[in-house]
């Protein structure tokens, strides 16, 4: 079966995300209120075939350790959509 | 005569200026595509600079898995000299031969221009021509430069000496942890350098302060069997 995965890829806290400095710095030129800290990542969709979601989960682990997340400087969440 | 080869990804655009640089240092240059596995008998290999794959995803994070790259993994683990220029430097981190990771510059843009750079480690194959701490005006052209490592990596770093380039104060371009312009492995023959001396290595377009990089792996081997005895 195949089951929809999402990925969260984010800059490490304590990096200097200076995109994320910029969109906070936008909001506020645009007189949004009680903006804090603004941090820009990236949001990746994976079709996976396998047994059980776990196992869905557990092969998009390994992608982000491999490929889809730099290990130095990112951190990665994964959510598989049920059914 | 040395062989020297410089692989080409798809978006690779420097690979013409590292060839030349290589052919006016005096080696037999030559290209090789990154879908090929052999690097025919090359004694030193470079990784230009440029976009390969659209620098997709993350600067050098699709080049590393490239087929050629298993062959210059096996060149560097038998001690062969390797260069990687700007992109190439990106692709050395992502494939782990270099410690740390090249992130988007701190100011945003993409930063063209010719910086101050001081040479701090002399015992690589690619700097040995210059005198420890020889300053020298280099281009760089890049948006995601700014090197970063963590504490422990950064502090082995600086013990060991493989902090090769180094910007000068006033001129850090890319907001890289204490001015890192270019490292090397431990052992010494990988160096990854974000400025581009391929660039700056003819006296017709200018000056030639890179020309070096390309002419010292002949002193570096001079001086090797007296750094290993």
């Amino acid at each position: 079966m195949s089951y929809r995965v999402h990925i969260r890829v984010m800059p490490r806290d304590g990096l200097l995300d200076p995109q994320g400095q910029a969109v906070e710095h936008a909001l506020s030129e645009l007189a949004f209120e009680g903006v804090g800290q603004v941090r820009v990542g990236r949001a990746i969709e994976v079709d996976v075939a396998a047994g059980s979601p776990a196992e869905a989960e557990e092969t998009t682990r390994q992608m982000c350790e491999r490929l889809l997340a730099n290990p130095v400087t990112e951190d990665f969440l994964i959510a598989v959509e049920d059914g | 005569m040395t062989r020297a080869a410089v692989i080409r990804f798809p978006g690779s655009n420097c690979d013409v200026d590292a060839l030349r640089a290589m052919e006016r240092a005096g080696c037999d240059a030559y290209f090789v595509w990154h879908r090929d596995e052999d690097l025919q008998g090359a004694d030193v290999v470079l990784l230009p600079g440029g976009f390969s794959y659209g620098d997709y995803l993350r600067s050098g994070a699709i080049a590393r898995f490239s087929p050629v790259m298993r062959a210059v993994q096996r060149h560097a683990a038998d001690g062969g000299p390797l260069l990687g220029i700007c992109n190439g430097f990106q692709i050395l981190c992502e494939a782990g031969l270099l410690p740390g990771a090249l992130l988007p510059n701190a100011g945003l843009t993409f930063v063209a221009r010719t910086v101050t750079v001081h040479v701090d480690n002399v015992d690589t194959p690619f700097t040995a021509a210059y005198a420890r701490g020889e300053v020298l005006s280099l281009p760089v052209a890049h948006g995601e430069g700014r090197y970063v490592a963590d504490e422990t990596t950064l502090q082995r770093l600086h013990d060991r000496g493989q902090v090769v380039l180094r910007y000068a104060d006033h001129d850090n371009p890319n907001g890289s942890v204490a001015g890192i312009a270019g490292i090397c492995s431990e052992a010494g023959n990988v160096v990854g350098i974000m400025p581009h001396p391929e660039r700056a290595a003819d006296q017709a377009i200018g000056d030639d302060p890179g020309h070096r990089f390309f002419t010292s792996l002949a002193t570096w081997r001079a001086e090797r069997p007296l750094v290993s005895t």
